[in-house]
């Protein structure tokens, strides 16, 4: 489904703050894999999400996406591909429109945007149905401001929005880092759902070892730009959160102290 | 101070105000849809005029004349559009850049004079300064210029409606989600700014002929004008619920409070000098309502769960 083939990225090249993000990252997931990232500040793990979006272009490697090179193409065009939500509950939504307008251009991604009317009244009905699935009472809010939802309302929506046309691949870019963990927790609940229900390829980066382990196929840890560890299946199921901080101080060196992993 | 010369003048700052009002419409694109600050629109103003004065002057008819002008105003939003994306100028200076070329551009067009005028009574122009009073209805100024305000709005009504101006409201609204969501954010804001300008130039054509002659200054300070319109709609009539195309209307309705005000202060004795300086203190004042607002008098916000 999805082939990363030694990725290289380096930021500010030439100057003080070079800094290499990317240093030959390789990857491959399979169809349905749902991969669970985790890994210390400036590991490198954004920077994958974003080389695989196509904010930039990266300096060495290839990206596939279902056989389709897509190394070269823009960030629009590549979004045919692929569902995101942000760490910025900001990010995902347009704020100064309404609820079901922000669907209804989700709902054209990958699609050509014509003069047709960019919402018709059977999709209104539609995404009626699809709100009631986030379980917050966003169904009955249709013509409401997006920047009048809450910080978890909003992800909950951006993540409805990615996966409205049915993605290849879903990219989860710490969404519920910025929001309180009962909210949290009910967004990540939502993208289990979501991601059961459509058996969605995912990528979904977290600071939550406990959440890495519980949620997912498979989890990867990213260190100075590269995978360090990848384990799947039954081993994962059984890993624990002291074995993931072993396993860090084993490959990296390092003593693991980040005050942005939650080690509860 | 007599209190009928104010009354008199007041039917022609109605039609005046109609016609900037248009040409209001076109910075609100730019301004709040966009969210970008165009000052293309200061060159914009002259070119519609000159391009439909002189086509005029060379005997084409005043439609076809107003079509050139828009399209003539759609390239100049192109080569804006095209500084800022492809070449990642800030949309300020590419603003600048177009507007200052398009001084070169407005005297070559109008064959290197700063005035064409033309005549009223030997073309048969659609508004004039002299169609106000004594003429029926169809003729009227103000008739004419509503009209065109009530179509415009219609037709943008409807296109950002569509999928594809929708595209341009989001690429206004959030970039990065308009990227994730497969918007081509560039070509969007190319096309929002072609837009824009072809109704300022249109804007300006019919400013031409109401005024009977196209200037080579007479787009200068026009987007204080346009935002000074685009604020004042807002104030007075931002706190009525209304839909996009109302918001559009009260913009070409704060163009006519902006030139009935001029009207009123010009009648109790201000020097028409002094008027770019009041209109751009005005302005001033207005833009930092907002910021002020929030910075002095915001109440805390009650914070929601989920």
């Amino acid at each position: 489904m999805l082939q990363v083939k030694d990725i290289y990225k380096t930021f500010n090249p030439g100057t003080v703050n070079e800094k290499t993000a990317l240093n030959g990252l390789a990857l491959e997931l399979q169809e349905g894999d749902f991969v669970t990232v985790i890994g210390g500040n400036g590991a490198g793990k954004s920077t994958m999400l974003n080389a695989i979006a196509g904010v930039w272009t990266v300096d060495e490697g290839k990206i596939f996406i279902d056989g389709i090179d897509v190394t070269k193409l823009p960030e629009h065009k590549r979004a045919k591909y692929l569902g995101r939500v942000f760490q910025d509950p900001m990010t995902g939504t347009a704020a100064n429109m309404q609820i079901e307008e922000n669907l209804a251009l989700a709902a054209r991604r990958g699609a050509k945007r014509t003069l047709r009317i960019g919402i018709t009244q059977k999709e209104r009905e539609s995404y009626k149905e699809k709100l009631k699935i986030l379980d917050l009472g966003l169904e009955e809010r249709l013509t409401a401001k997006v920047g009048l939802l809450s910080g978890g309302q909003r992800q909950a929506l951006t993540l409805l929005m990615a996966t409205l046309q049915k993605p290849k691949l879903l990219l989860l870019d710490e969404h519920t880092a910025a929001l309180d963990p009962k909210t949290a927790a009910k967004v990540l609940d939502a993208t289990d759902r979501i991601v059961a229900k459509d058996n969605l390829t995912t990528i979904m980066i977290t600071h939550n070892m406990k959440d890495a382990i519980a949620h997912g196929n498979r989890l990867i840890m990213m260190h100075e730009g590269r995978v360090i560890y990848d384990v799947r299946g039954e081993e994962k199921k059984n890993l624990k959160v002291a074995d993931l901080l072993a396993k860090f101080e084993q490959v990296s060196g390092t003593e693991f102290a980040n005050d942005r992993m939650m080690l509860t | 101070m007599n209190i009928i010369s104010l009354f008199n003048a007041l039917p022609g700052a109605c039609a005046q105000g109609l016609i900037w009002g248009i040409m209001a419409i076109g910075v609100y694109i730019t301004y709040k849809i966009l969210d970008l600050a165009d000052l293309t629109v200061d060159g914009t103003m002259c070119t519609g005029g000159a391009v439909c004065i002189m086509m005029m002057l060379n005997g084409f008819p005043v439609e076809i004349s107003l079509i050139a002008a828009f399209v003539v105003g759609m390239l100049a939003g192109l080569v804006t559009g095209v500084f800022h994306t492809t070449m990642g100028i800030p949309a300020i200076l590419a603003g600048i850049l177009t507007q200052l070329g398009l001084y070169s551009v407005n005297l070559r067009i109008m064959g290197s004079k700063s005035n064409q005028a033309i005549n009223v009574d030997k073309y048969d122009l659609l508004v004039s300064l002299r169609y106000i009073k004594d003429v029926p209805f169809y003729q009227n100024a103000i008739f004419i210029a509503a009209i065109f305000v009530i179509v415009i709005v219609a037709v943008l009504y409807w296109f950002f409606g569509t999928e594809l101006g929708s595209s341009i409201r989001a690429t206004g609204c959030n970039q990065n989600m308009s990227r994730a969501q497969g918007i081509n954010t560039d070509f969007c804001k190319i096309l929002g700014l072609m837009l824009s300008n072809g109704i300022v130039a249109l804007a300006s054509g019919l400013y031409a002929q109401y005024q009977g002659f196209a200037d080579v200054n007479m787009g200068r300070g026009a987007i204080v004008i346009g935002l000074a319109a685009v604020i004042i709609g807002e104030v007075v009539f931002g706190k009525i619920k209304g839909n996009f195309a109302f918001k559009l209307l009260s913009v070409a309705l704060g163009a006519i409070i902006y030139y009935i005000v001029l009207q009123i202060v010009l009648w109790l004795g201000l020097n028409s000098n002094d008027l770019k300086l009041i209109s751009a203190l005005v302005v001033a004042v207005f833009l930092a309502i907002p910021f002020v607002k929030r910075k002095y008098f915001s109440k805390p916000v009650k914070k929601g769960g989920v």
